[in-house]
């Protein structure tokens, strides 16, 4: 392990609350908790990736020449709306139904 | 290995049932009954399966009795699957293993789904798994763990450990798994079962649930190589659906097992051998390699001093993708919307945490961190420049050796409970499966040895859309220790009672 490498990065409250909030996802107190101690001890095991030198590696990429080769492109028929809308939690008139998007939008009539 | 012909048809392999159907002495309707026998029979204890349609099952089959005897039926006619529960199935309940996604009945079949059934494979139901695949045990299921057919105190390995159980216990004579980080290989050793993760590409992603877009890949379970070779050959191939599938030549992997070994050139890899892994797993993949070497194969000694990266790698970028591809779960298009919701981000919010289980939440963290400002070029950059090396350094290695072998995981089954609460010693499961996953590359888990009553596997990755070489070497070994050793107690028991 080299002296140079780069601190575990602080996985603190504000963190979790902020990658929580990118993420879309409403934690419990006990989660934030549990989850700040465990991505920080995740975060901390991984350190060791810093050790390598990858010298001018590039990042793994798509340029596979086995895969990637496209379709033709050709009209067919798609999913009908109603079974593609099948399997919504609400819907209204072909269309899906959510809560207001911005506030005090309740009463601004259907799309 | 010839079964007895006194064996019941829930223990036979698909080979021999198909050889019986074409001869018209075995009719699909019996060998279903004898697996919906099997499953009344061991569920209780097991678990393998989240929905099962034995009417669907039994309708299916004798749509096929009447072809009994005909040399001319598809390769699968008859012969009862099971799949993993993140594959879409037409009208039929997918949930992933998720509460937000009960419910959920998709409009249309995966690609595999569409091509067993063209192949005449009866569609049992949908097996146990973690959560959107993400867990090395099963007990991340959203509705309880699956148990090992071995030991029902043990976990059946993950995350496809639903179906490694069905097959290894008789409640499915093949079954389909994913394999994003080794879910197809682990419980495929931990269940004493064949298990197959193909080449990235070799099998369509369409309709899988994805988890991880650039690691996943559909494969398949049984119970010797030749029934994976089968399972393999219906499944693989170019599907316009899938961009990502290749344009590469499906092989007859069955017709392709001649068993011979002869000058084949082995490559032993230190890493995967060295502390960290059980000495009685050790042991028996070291007589594995004997056994090998016994049939005329010529060890390699090699080096992928990279290796252990691959682990810490692998859980930057499948997280980092899981993050991305788990934002459609949001209340919207399918699955569970949370009932206290005034707006809509916290609707989305409440949805999600509402429906995502400890697991999954976690990887969308880690996933969304390691993809955020700041941390982008030090975390997910970084882990994809270490799976870059990865990848040359084990297909460098493949340029020298024929195929590398070495353990599938450090350890056998291990008891339900132990892991769940610290998840560094649960991914840990992952660390010899990881790096095929990362390089793109086929690997099978091949039973090679029993060890305090529970199944050791030999993993055996091969070159790309090389499945044919990794197939036969298992078949290899499977003709020279038997397959008869791989049995567990509890499905012996039963196809004893069932004869008595």
């Amino acid at each position: 392990m080299s002296d140079d490498r780069s601190p575990a990065p602080t996985i603190d409250d504000a963190t979790v609350a902020h990658v929580a909030r990118l993420s879309r996802l409403e934690l419990t107190p006990e989660e934030r908790r549990l989850f700040r101690a465990q991505l920080g001890g995740i975060l901390e095991s991984f350190q060791r990736l810093t050790e390598l030198d990858l010298g001018d590696t590039p990042a793994a990429g798509q340029g596979d020449p086995a895969v990637g080769a496209l379709r033709d492109d050709r009209a067919v028929p798609s999913l009908p709306r109603e079974q593609a809308l099948a399997n919504a939690p609400a819907v209204e008139d072909g269309y899906v139904v959510v809560p207001p998007v911005i506030e005090g939008a309740e009463d601004a009539g259907t799309p | 290995m010839t079964p007895t012909p006194s064996a019941s048809p829930a223990d036979l392999p698909a080979w021999e049932l198909r050889a019986r159907y074409r001869r018209g002495e075995m009719r699909p309707t019996e060998v279903v009954r004898a697996v919906l026998d099997r499953i009344d029979a061991v569920e209780p204890r097991i678990h393998a399966y989240l929905y099962l349609d034995a009417d669907a099952a039994l309708r299916d089959a004798a749509r096929w009795d009447a072809a009994a005897g005909r040399e001319d039926a598809p390769a699968l006619a008859g012969v009862p699957v099971a799949l993993k529960d993140n594959l879409c199935t037409r009208g039929v309940p997918t949930t992933a293993g998720s509460r937000i996604l009960e419910g959920f009945r998709p409009p249309y079949d995966a690609t595999v789904v569409t091509r067993l059934r063209e192949a005449g494979a009866i569609v049992l139901g949908k097996t146990n798994c973690d959560e959107f695949a993400m867990g090395s045990s099963t007990e991340n299921s959203a509705f309880g763990p699956t148990r090992n057919p071995w030991d029902p105190a043990r976990v059946p390995g993950g995350s496809s450990g639903g179906s490694a159980a069905a097959v290894a216990a008789g409640e499915a004579t093949l079954a389909l798994g994913s394999d994003t980080g080794g879910s197809i290989r682990e419980p495929g050793a931990f269940c004493g079962v064949v298990g197959l993760k193909p080449t990235y590409g070799r099998v369509s992603r369409y309709g899988l649930i994805a988890f991880a877009s650039s690691l996943d890949q559909i494969g398949p379970f049984a119970r010797d190589a030749r029934d994976a070779a089968l399972l393999l050959r219906e499944i693989a191939g170019r599907d316009p659906a899938d961009a990502t599938s290749a344009d590469v030549e499906v092989p007859d992997y069955p017709a392709l097992l001649t068993g011979r070994v002869r000058g084949l050139r082995l490559g032993v890899v230190r890493e995967f051998l060295e502390d960290g892994v059980d000495a009685g797993v050790a042991n028996a993949v070291r007589d594995a390699i004997r056994t090998l070497e016994g049939l005329g194969a010529r060890r390699v000694d090699v080096s992928l001093p990279h290796a252990p990266y691959a682990l810490p790698a692998y859980y930057i970028v499948a997280p980092a993708e899981a993050s991305s591809n788990l934002a459609r779960y949001a209340g919207v298009l399918y699955g569970r919307r949370t009932d206290r919701a005034d707006d809509l981000i916290g609707m989305y919010a409440r949805t999600r945490d509402e429906g995502f289980g400890a697991e999954v939440k976690r990887r969308i963290m880690l996933g969304t961190y390691a993809l955020s400002a700041g941390y982008y070029d030090a975390f997910y950059l970084r882990a994809q420049r270490v799976r870059e090396v990865i990848r040359r350094e084990m297909e460098d290695a493949l340029a020298a050796v024929d195929i590398l072998v070495g353990p599938v995981a450090p350890t056998t089954a291990f008891p339900l409970g132990e892991r769940v609460e610290d998840p560094l010693q649960m991914y840990l499961a992952d660390v010899f499966t990881v790096p095929l996953n990362l390089a793109g590359l086929p690997g099978a888990s091949v039973p090679c040895g029993v060890v305090g009553g529970l199944p050791v596997g030999l993993q055996i990755a091969g070159r790309r859309f090389d499945e044919a070489t990794v197939l036969n070497v298992a078949h290899a070994l499977e003709q020279a220790i038997g397959t008869h050793a791989f049995r567990p107690p509890l499905a012996a028991a039963e196809g004893r009672r069932t004869r008595a």
